[in-house]
Parts: C-alpha cells; sequence; structure tokens
C-alpha cells in the first residue's frame, strides 16, 4: 500500500460520498456546496494522474465560475428546504430511469475501456506543454470547431440577452 | 438669488466625454492631491502632551474670589442668580457671626452657593453682573464624570482656596 | 512526482511554509497599521500613535480587542456554514503565496534552496483559481447570516469577482504569448537584471496595458475601494460581514489585508521582475547575497504596491453599482482583448 494509493482511496471515499449528498440533501445550498466538494476531490484525482493543468483548469471553471453562478442563482431565488417543491411520483420515476440508463452507458465504457490505461502509471499527457502539442497539432480541428460553437452560443446569449 | 461666496462653481452636468469616460486622469489628478496632502502639516495636537492655548476671551469654570485679606467677596445678594440665562446658580444668604470677620468682607454672605455646571452655559454674565467682583470665569473646563451630582459645584468646588490650604477638590 | 520525497526536503519545505505564512500575516498584520497610517497621513491627520512608539503595537491592540470581544452567532444563521465562510476566506487567502518565488536559491553547505514552496509548472493558473475560490468564503458567510444585507453584499462580490477575473484572464494571456511559461519561477528569471540588448527586460515595460488592466482586476479581486461594494456600508450597513463580530469578523477584514499583500507580490513578481533587481550583476557579491539583495527588493516592490493600494483607497471614492459592470465588461474586457490581438500580431512580427 504506497502514498499514492491511500490517497486516491481518500479522495474516492469524499467524491462518492458528497456525490451522493448532491442527491440526497433537501437544501439546495447544501447540495451546491456537496458539488463543490465533489469537485475539488475529482480535481484531487487529476493530480493523482499528473493531470496538473486540468486539475487547475477544473478547478477554476467547475469551482471558480460555473459553481458560483449556481450558488448566486440559488441564493438570489432564496430557495430553502422548506420551498422545495413536492415533486410528483412520474417526475421522479424519471428521473430514476434516466440515471439509470446513464449509469449503464458509464459501466459499458468503463467495460471497453483499455485497461492498460486504468494502470494507475502516471504518464505527461496533462502536462500543459504536452497538452497544448496535442491540443493544436493532432486535434487542431475540433478544437478550432468546438471554438466555433462557443462563438455562436455567445453570439447567441447576446442576442437572447438584447431582444428584452 | 446673491451667491454667498465668489467661490461658488455651476455644477457640470454634460456627459462625460472619452477622456473622462476613461476614469484614468481623473483618478491621477486626484492621486496627487492626496500625495501633496502627504507631505502637509499636520492639523492634529497631541493633546494630553501639547495643549492648544486658549483664546483671551477664553470663558470656563467659575471660581469665588477672595479679597486681599482672604475673606471672601461674596455677599450672596443674588445678581448672579438673576442674570443667569440657564438658571443654573442658586444660593442661600447668611447673617455675619460677630467674630467672623476674618472669613466674610461683609455682613452678609452667602452660606449655600452651587452651580450646575450642566446648566451653564459659560456666557460670563454673572462676571458681569456681580457688584463684588466675587465670581470670575477662569480657563479651565469642567472634568467628565460618570455621575450627574458631580456635575454640581458646591462653595467648596468653586471658592479658590487660601494660600497654603489644601484644596478640597481633588477635580479642581 | 510529488510522492517520492525525502525527508530532508520535506523539512526544508515545512520550514519554507512556516516562514512564508508567518511573513504573510505579519505584513498582513502591519498593513492594517499602515493602512490607518497612510489613511491618516492623507487627511492631515497623525493616526495611531500611542500603543508603543510611534503606535507600532497597535495592530497587536486591535488583535487582543477582537479576541475579547463577544462572539455572536444570529439564531437564525446556519451556524456551520457561518463559522465556515471566515475560515475559508483566509484559507484560500493564505494558500496563493505558495507558488511566489520570494527569492532565487540560498547556497547552505552543499545544499541549493529555492525560496519558493513549489515551483509548479502551471504557478498563474494556480493562482487563479486559487483566487476564484476566495469567494466562496464571503458567498458562504453572506448567505449563512441570513441577513437581507449580508446577502446582497454577498451576491455582488460573487458578479464583481466573477466579472473582472475575465478580464484578469485575458490580460494575463497576453502576458503570458511573451514569456512563453506559466511557471512563476521561469517568468521571473526571464525578467533578469533590468536592462538587456537595448531593452527593459521587466514585463511591465512590454505590457504596460496589460498591467494596467491586472491592476484594476486586482483592486476588483481584493474588494478594495474603489470597488469594494460588497461591503459598501451607506447601502449596506456592512455588506458580507454585517452580522459577523469578533475575530470572525478579524478573520475577514484579515483575509482582505492577506490578499492585497498576496496580490502586490504577484504584481511585482508578474510585471516588475520579482527579486531581480538592476545591477544584480555588477555588484560582485556572492550569489547568497544576490539572493538576499533580490528577497528585499521584491518586498520593497510588493510594500509600494501595498502602499498604492491604501492610497487609491483614501483616494477616489466607490463605484456605482453599474458602474463597475459597465467597467469590466464593456471597456477592460475589450481592451484587454485588443491588448491580446495586439501582442499576438507584435510577437508574430518580431519573430519573423
Amino acid at each position: 500500500m504506497n502514498w499514492q494509493l491511500i490517497i486516491f482511496w481518500i479522495l474516492a471515499v469524499i467524491a462518492l460520498l458528497c456525490a451522493i449528498g448532491v442527491v440526497t440533501s433537501r437544501n439546495p445550498i447544501n447540495s451546491v456546496l456537496f458539488l463543490i466538494m465533489t469537485f475539488f476531490a475529482i480535481a484531487g484525482h487529476y493530480l493523482l494522474l499528473n493531470a496538473q493543468f486540468l486539475a487547475v483548469v477544473h478547478i477554476i471553471v467547475y469551482a471558480g465560475a460555473i459553481m458560483v453562478l449556481f450558488l448566486f442563482v440559488i441564493m438570489l431565488m432564496n430557495m430553502n428546504a422548506e420551498t422545495e417543491p413536492q415533486k410528483s411520483q412520474l417526475v421522479r420515476f424519471a428521473g430514476v430511469i434516466s440515471g439509470g440508463i446513464l449509469l449503464i452507458v458509464v459501466l459499458a465504457a468503463l467495460k471497453k475501456a483499455d485497461p492498460a490505461l486504468m494502470s494507475g502509471k502516471s504518464s505527461d499527457i496533462g502536462l500543459i506543454s504536452n497538452l497544448g502539442q496535442v491540443l493544436f497539432h493532432e486535434f487542431i480541428v475540433p478544437f478550432e470547431l468546438s471554438s466555433v460553437l462557443f462563438l455562436s452560443a455567445m453570439v447567441g446569449a447576446v442576442l437572447i440577452g438584447k431582444k428584452n | 438669488m446673491q451667491a454667498l461666496t465668489d467661490r461658488a462653481v455651476p455644477v457640470d452636468r454634460r456627459p462625460l466625454n472619452f477622456w473622462e469616460k476613461m476614469y484614468l486622469p481623473g483618478i491621477f489628478r486626484g492621486m496627487a492631491i492626496t500625495l501633496k496632502h502627504i507631505f502637509r502639516k499636520k492639523a492634529t495636537i497631541n493633546y494630553p502632551e501639547e495643549k492648544r492655548a486658549f483664546s483671551p476671551v477664553f470663558r470656563g469654570l467659575q471660581i469665588l474670589n477672595r479679597d486681599e485679606e482672604g475673606r471672601e467677596r461674596c455677599t450672596a445678594c443674588g445678581l448672579c442668580a438673576v442674570a443667569c440665562p440657564a438658571e443654573a446658580i442658586t444660593m442661600e444668604a447668611a447673617e455675619r457671626k460677630p467674630g467672623e470677620e476674618h472669613l466674610y468682607r461683609e455682613e452678609k454672605y452667602a452660606a449655600k452657593y452651587e452651580i450646575n455646571m450642566l446648566r451653564c452655559i459659560f456666557c460670563g454674565f454673572c462676571e458681569e453682573a456681580c457688584p463684588k467682583d466675587a465670581i470670575y470665569l477662569t480657563e479651565t473646563f469642567a472634568p467628565s464624570s460618570f455621575e450627574r451630582e458631580h456635575f454640581i459645584y458646591g462653595k467648596e468646588d468653586l471658592l479658590i482656596p487660601l494660600p497654603g490650604e489644601e484644596t478640597k477638590n481633588p477635580q479642581a | 512526482m510529488i510522492l517520492q520525497i525525502g525527508t530532508y526536503l520535506l523539512v526544508e519545505k515545512f520550514i519554507l511554509i512556516s516562514i512564508v505564512l508567518a511573513i504573510s500575516l505579519l505584513v498582513a498584520m502591519y498593513s492594517t497599521y499602515a493602512e490607518r497610517k497612510v489613511a491618516a497621513v492623507i487627511q492631515d491627520r497623525r493616526g495611531p500613535n500611542r500603543a508603543g512608539p510611534f503606535g507600532i503595537l497597535q495592530p497587536l491592540a486591535d488583535g487582543a480587542k477582537l479576541f475579547f470581544k463577544e462572539e455572536i452567532i444570529p439564531s437564525h444563521s446556519t451556524r456551520f456554514l457561518f463559522i465556515l465562510g471566515p475560515s475559508l476566506a483566509m484559507l484560500t487567502a493564505c494558500m496563493t503565496g505558495a507558488v511566489i518565488p520570494w527569492g532565487d536559491s540560498l547556497h547552505l553547505g552543499g545544499h541549493v534552496v529555492p525560496l519558493q514552496v513549489a515551483d509548479v509548472n502551471i504557478g498563474i493558473l494556480f493562482i487563479f483559481g486559487v483566487v476564484s475560490l476566495g469567494v466562496y468564503g464571503i458567498m458562504i458567510g453572506a448567505w449563512a447570516s441570513n441577513n437581507k444585507f449580508s446577502l446582497l453584499g454577498g451576491i455582488r462580490a460573487a458578479s464583481q469577482i466573477i466579472s473582472y477575473e475575465l478580464a484578469m484572464g485575458l490580460s494575463l494571456i497576453a502576458l503570458l504569448m511573451l514569456t512563453g511559461s506559466l511557471s512563476l519561477n521561469d517568468i521571473v528569471r526571464q525578467q533578469h537584471g533590468f536592462w538587456k540588448n537595448g531593452y527593459f527586460t521587466w514585463n511591465f515595460f512590454r505590457q504596460p496595458i496589460g498591467f494596467l488592466i491586472f491592476l484594476v482586476c486586482a483592486f476588483a479581486e481584493c474588494n478594495r475601494t474603489p470597488f469594494d461594494l460588497a461591503e459598501c456600508e451607506n447601502e449596506l450597513v456592512n455588506g458580507y460581514h454585517t452580522e459577523y463580530s469578533s475575530m470572525k469578523l478579524g478573520f475577514y477584514l484579515f483575509a482582505e489585508y492577506v490578499n492585497m499583500f498576496i496580490s502586490s507580490a504577484v504584481m511585482a513578481t508578474l510585471f516588475f521582475g520579482g527579486f531581480n533587481f538592476p545591477f544584480m550583476d555588477h555588484l560582485g557579491l556572492s550569489a547568497n547575497w544576490i539572493t538576499i539583495l533580490g528577497v528585499v527588493a521584491l518586498f520593497v516592490k510588493t510594500g509600494f504596491f501595498i502602499f498604492l493600494f491604501m492610497w487609491v483607497r483614501w483616494t477616489i471614492p466607490r463605484f456605482r453599482y453599474d458602474q463597475l459592470m459597465k467597467l469590466g465588461w464593456k471597456m477592460l474586457i475589450p481592451l484587454a482583448l485588443l491588448n491580446m490581438v495586439v501582442t499576438g500580431g507584435a510577437a508574430l512580427f518580431f519573430n519573423h
């Protein structure tokens, strides 16, 4: 049992417990806080895989920006455990089914995955210079395409905002 | 309407131009002004160590005066109490007994003389009204206290002590 | 990677971390004193001068006062989050110091001790990530207070920090195009000395507009005047720390000063050469002495920026909220984008 494995287990337990907390807690604020904790645990996993860039970007984008906006909206709308509407049986049923389907997809993907990639051996692909090389040489077309997609989404958002 | 001073400037309500919208020139001007103030002479006086000199017309705490032989000048005529706009002064008169000539100058004296320093506005009318030059305003002010009673100054607080006699009031 | 480290390195890093933490806290402590002094001299006053000679013990007196005050937790607050808020603010404020290179390496009896806690190759991004987390302390504390003014303060802080983070990131991208590295250590070493090949080496002279944008955004990220709308006392009582008392309030105030110190150090590192100083190669001193002088140089620069923070605070009134948003989104971000494009073009042009 080396250090890496111990840290992995600790992070995994935190990530799973917090993820369960996101779903089960009645108060939306607590849900968001649990989600932030989950993101941190996942960033820790990235660090273990020697993907420092990914870990930090994960924290900046998800924990630092998106979750702040989530919190912002929930605080602004003053959602509490008391004001949470009772969901109908149908919605619950739909939720369980869609969640179950997602689980099947993830399991199938894991089953098909290359076991060599899951050996836990650290590689240098996550370092920023290597990542940049790969992104701007091998995957330049998908990268630029996704940037165009983001741009169009942004233009759309601005247009919707301009309407009122 | 006539301007009170010649320094009044009408407010400019035009929208900001491009240069002003940059904020920076205005900010730099402001910072230059504050920088100049760093090297200005400070207005503060370190109070307990240095004290600002009172102006020559300062009117502070009252005292009751004595004449050159150490006798009280006050005859309890009540003119100061009448003159007092704040009605801070009360007194009770008494007749001088034989053998008390070294204490009181005239046949009548103030057995009780009180000034309520919470009412007193230090206008100095008592000093002006006194025909016997018995009450004067000094250049000190009343020390602070937590008790209202401490601000009613009796004769023992107001009378200036005889030379060589210790003052009874520790605050004076 | 991080896990294969020897005991010696562990001890060395532990000492270094303790020193960095102690210095950050000490500087923050005396920043509160400096703030009051600067405010005083700008307003033609004297400032605190009673506690010790020149009032030098004033921060201790302030701290003791805060510790001994009654600690009030509002009955309708969320107790755990109410305590978590200031702790998070303090934690994130202290974390950033880890990646700043405080000096060159010291040579101690055969050992080379770099005066930087962690030379990660994504140093700037680390600072960026931690800074973006700083808002959680404010938001959680504000929400947990269960007070409308606190909540409004927290919401203002969140929207302000998110808006200005964008401009800050864009201004840094222009800088990164020139340095080609995200490691703070590399960036500082590229700015070695002061004058080389007929031009200044410090990044400020290559990126003046980038620096300006970064400076403005640093003011906004630290919640300092003119951007301290989150604690605007004439509109929001005291903003997010309305309900706080005792040392929890002290932590919020203190975190602001630690943030100020760290962002000053970051500005000095990124744009003003960090521990480099003019004529460092011509003094003929040993390497250790140059290192020590370099640390002093970094602290002088940092001190100047802290003074600048205070100078601006006591000069400029607060922005209105719509002005703040307009400045962030409609002026700083386009300016940063323009700066980025121009920098990219110039870099391409001069490389060919």
